[in-house]
């Protein structure tokens, strides 16, 4: 405990160090460099994030050349500021616009674009900023109290395990759905099936792509999530004038209230609680968190018909797994000095390019980075709060600007956006066709966040699947064999029979009436 | 017609004063893979110089797919004025060919090379309780038990793919080969020890390799790194034929004009002298090339013996992407 104080003590010194800065006209004055740094991070990530489209990847990788003048510290704090100021951004875009910037926002369209819609942007901007500031106090306790040892937990799942997780999330999925369940999967195994497109990675042969180059590296995730929720909302918006009004006419209050709060504690509670256990696995677990959140939120609430009809429970919860797990990622980076995803990847880049190879032994040797890092994460923390909760009224304020004025702006925006990851015209064309084809499943009752869901595990899940069976020499048994492996397709198989019980028991009651 | 004449002559003038004093404004260079990894890292490094020397900025473009042949290809279409150049690798420059028959671009005669920047050397690496731990026994436990062993790799195309396909050729030992989205998964598992064995880049390995998470069989230069001093080389372990690094060079469109390819050669040479740069690129395990293999000409020789060495290895291996 003590050890662990000292070492909080550390990175809060680190982070409140004043260095003397020459500034013109003043002379040399010391400032608190690393919070501005941090700040402008945050706020950086916050305005990224808020463009759709403008991942944290893509953002990191623009501002990487801006950190070289400072000292590795002070710019990883200001990218690691970025990136989860990106995760709070683009939920505001997927509550206010329906667009998910990322896989992870996915979740907060359904509930959160809803209460938008009914007039209460405000509180769900609002428990969304509270929930992730929770979640990201408690994970940053948590990295520095158990980080250290839970970076076994990366260890100990290899590719059947992961499969299995895969499995469950899949499971996850079916449950999300909020009409029918047969539709749902339709639109999981389509979302599968566009995962496969693009170079195999096993073998290098090109599947689906019709010998086209811009279809060599599969379908951006950004793309059709941009095309899917954001194009297709504009469709759908602009052929029925009568809904289109329906966010700007009511504003409601700007801040949740006491009722708010309440119903919003545990699933914050038990959202940071999912959220960080997913952030530390590798190959992007995180993504689940959300969804996991989800689920079981769902699952507990009294009267599940209120999901994907403006539950505020269904934007708590996955808020706070989301930016937990963004912050629990950083274990296996901080601690094994392997990087879980892309963005984590590109954070050893950065790492990398100031002089420090992440590694094993980051901790000690380079101790007051290590610590720093960590106790900037609940500075960065509290400014997102700081900087988010006054923005609140301001987004909201957006929402009265006429529609006309508003659906070319986000066009264009998801436009740049798009075109800014990889410079390439064919991915502006992708959102226009994906919108379409999102407008169409809209009119015919499809929901586009399964398929979306199918695509982003489908990847993993294919991968790991056949991982493990090169690695087993094609023995199914190793899913079963591998404890780890096992529990989880058990649990797998107890969530699919529980998620279909109500529909069991309904043609039941049906059964009934007819009697 | 005077007015026209004159219109000319100050095109002339000014098209005459821009070749002079190249560059006018700033140059782009498109490096083919994400930011942050091993090409992107020396590609800023050696940027952040030459721009010094150029008086512009030199920007990096990331522009990434298909094993880095889709930053290429478009680089390649540039315009070949000095204002769009690329970083080129072992892989684009080498591998493609055998690994992507409709390759739009031909690494020997698509470019005008400017010259090589730093190589990183490849490691042989295995997980820490491996049973062998020197070159021989490693090569002999490969031949004997090849059918139990997994190799984990970054996917068909990546350097660690790639020279692991020169391993498997050489020893003609049947292991299985993992594939893996990226060095970090791989890493990963042959950390936790899932997976026996790997070829990978020497700055992604030094911390584990430090911290005993893995173990260090040998590294494929002629000489020993300054970063793992205690790591043999495959020539004192007996398998000199198994040498490579992971080359890193500039290039820029073909038909640019020899001003142009002097004035960034000439920059790139600085850069790799300026002390600050050298000890950059060392603390990531990379080499620098001598006075000589840097110039446009050597190049050239490096890329034309690259294709020439990797094509039947690869096509050997059975890793041929459309």
């Amino acid at each position: 405990m003590g050890e662990l104080l000292g070492h909080l003590a550390l990175g809060f010194s680190t982070v409140f160090n004043f260095v003397p800065v020459d500034i013109p006209g003043l002379g040399t004055i010391p400032i608190p460099l690393n919070i501005l740094l941090c700040f402008v991070g945050c706020l950086v990530g916050t305005l990224v994030g808020v463009l759709p489209g403008v991942g944290p990847v893509a953002s990191i990788a623009m501002l990487l050349p801006i950190t070289f003048k400072f000292d590795p510290t002070g710019a990883l704090i200001m990218l690691a500021g970025i990136y989860y100021g990106a995760q709070y951004g683009g939920s505001t875009t997927a509550i206010l616009v329906n667009i998910p910037g990322e896989a992870t926002a996915v979740v907060t369209t359904l509930d959160g674009h809803q209460m938008a819609k009914k007039g209460r942007a405000g509180v769900a901007l609002g428990i969304a900023a509270i929930g992730s500031f929770f979640a990201g106090c408690v994970a940053t306790v948590f990295i520095a109290a158990v980080g250290a040892p839970l970076t076994k937990l990366a260890l100990i799942f290899g590719p059947a395990e992961y499969f299995s997780l895969m499995v469950m999330g899949l499971v996850f999925a079916v449950v999300l759905a909020r009409g029918s369940i047969l539709k749902a999967i339709a639109m999981i195994l389509v979302g599968i099936l566009m995962s496969t497109v693009g170079t195999d990675l096993e073998t290098g042969q090109e599947r689906m792509t019709f010998g086209q180059q811009f279809l060599s590296d599969g379908i951006d995730f950004s793309t059709l999530a941009m095309g899917l929720f954001g194009i297709a909302e504009i469709l759908r918006n602009l052929d029925n004038t009568e809904t289109r009004d329906v966010v700007r006419k009511a504003i409601g209050r700007l801040l949740p209230n006491m009722q708010d709060m309440k119903e919003s504690a545990l699933p914050i509670v038990r959202g940071t609680f999912i959220g960080g256990i997913l952030g530390i696995l590798p190959g992007n677990g995180a993504v689940l968190g959300p969804f996991a959140s989800y689920t079981i939120e769902k699952k507990l609430a009294k009267d599940p018909s209120r999901f994907g009809r403006g539950a505020i429970e269904g934007v708590a919860g996955p808020e706070s797994a989301n930016n937990a797990g963004a912050q629990t990622s950083f274990i296996p980076l901080l601690t094994l000095g392997i990087p879980p995803n892309a963005v984590m990847a590109l954070m050893v880049g950065a790492m990398t390019i100031h002089g420090i190879v992440p590694g094993p032994q980051v901790m000690t040797k380079n101790a007051d980075l290590f610590w720093g890092m960590i106790a900037s994460m609940w500075v960065g923390n509290l400014m997102l709060l700081v900087i988010n909760l006054p923005m609140v009224g301001l987004w909201v304020k957006l929402l009265k600007v006429p529609y006309r004025l508003m659906f070319p702006a986000i066009m264009m925006f998801c436009c740049i956006g798009i075109y800014s990851i990889n410079s390439l015209p064919t991915d502006v064309m992708f959102i226009a066709f994906f919108g379409v084809i999102g407008y169409f499943l809209i009119k015919l009752g499809f929901e586009p966040a399964p398929l979306l869901l199918g695509f982003v595990l489908g990847k993993l899940m294919e991968e790991n699947l056949r991982r493990a069976l090169i690695i087993s020499r094609g023995d199914m048994m190793t899913f079963i064999e591998r404890p780890l492996s096992g529990v989880l397709l058990a649990v797998a198989v107890i969530l699919l029979v529980v998620a279909l019980l109500p529909s069991i028991r309904k043609s039941r009651d049906e059964v009934f009436v007819e009697d | 017609m005077k007015r026209i004449l004159l219109a000319a002559v100050a095109a002339f003038a000014a098209h005459a004063a821009s070749a002079q004093s190249y560059p006018t404004r700033p140059v782009t260079m498109i490096v083919p893979f994400a930011a942050g990894g091993p090409t992107d890292v020396i590609a800023r490094i050696v940027t952040e110089h030459m721009s010094r020397t150029l008086g512009q900025q030199v920007i990096i473009e990331n522009v990434g797919g298909a094993g880095g042949t889709v930053g290429i290809t478009r680089a390649s279409q540039a315009k070949p004025d000095g204002y769009t150049i690329m970083m080129g690798h072992m892989g684009t420059h080498g591998a493609a060919p055998a690994l992507y028959p409709n390759l739009k671009y031909d690494p020997a005669k698509s470019f005008a090379p400017i010259g090589l920047a730093a190589g990183t050397p490849i490691l042989i690496v295995t997980k820490k309780d491996f049973p062998a731990s020197d070159l021989k026994g490693f090569v002999e436990y490969l031949k004997t038990n090849g059918a139990k062993l997994n190799e984990a790799n970054a996917g068909v195309g990546s350097v660690s793919h790639t020279t692991c396909s020169l391993l498997q050729s050489l020893t003609q030992a049947k292991f299985t080969r993992v594939a893996y989205r990226g060095t970090g998964p791989a890493l990963n598992d042959l950390v936790a020890g899932q997976v026996d064995f790997g070829c990978d880049q020497i700055v992604n390995l030094v911390p584990q390799i430090q911290a005993g998470t893995i173990k260090a069989i040998a590294i494929a230069t002629p000489e020993r790194s300054p970063s793992l001093p205690d790591v043999p080389t495959t020539k004192e372990g007996g398998l000199p034929e198994f040498q490579v690094s992971a080359w890193n060079a500039i290039f820029a469109p073909k038909d640019t004009s020899p001003e142009v390819v002097k004035a960034l050669a000439g920059a790139l040479d600085k850069a790799l002298d300026d002390d600050n740069v050298k000890k950059r690129l060392h603390e990531l395990g990379g080499t620098i090339p001598d006075k000589q293999g840097r110039t446009p000409e050597a190049l050239q020789k490096l890329v034309e013996s690259e294709v020439a060495r990797w094509t039947p290895i690869l096509k050997a291996a059975g890793a041929v992407a459309n």
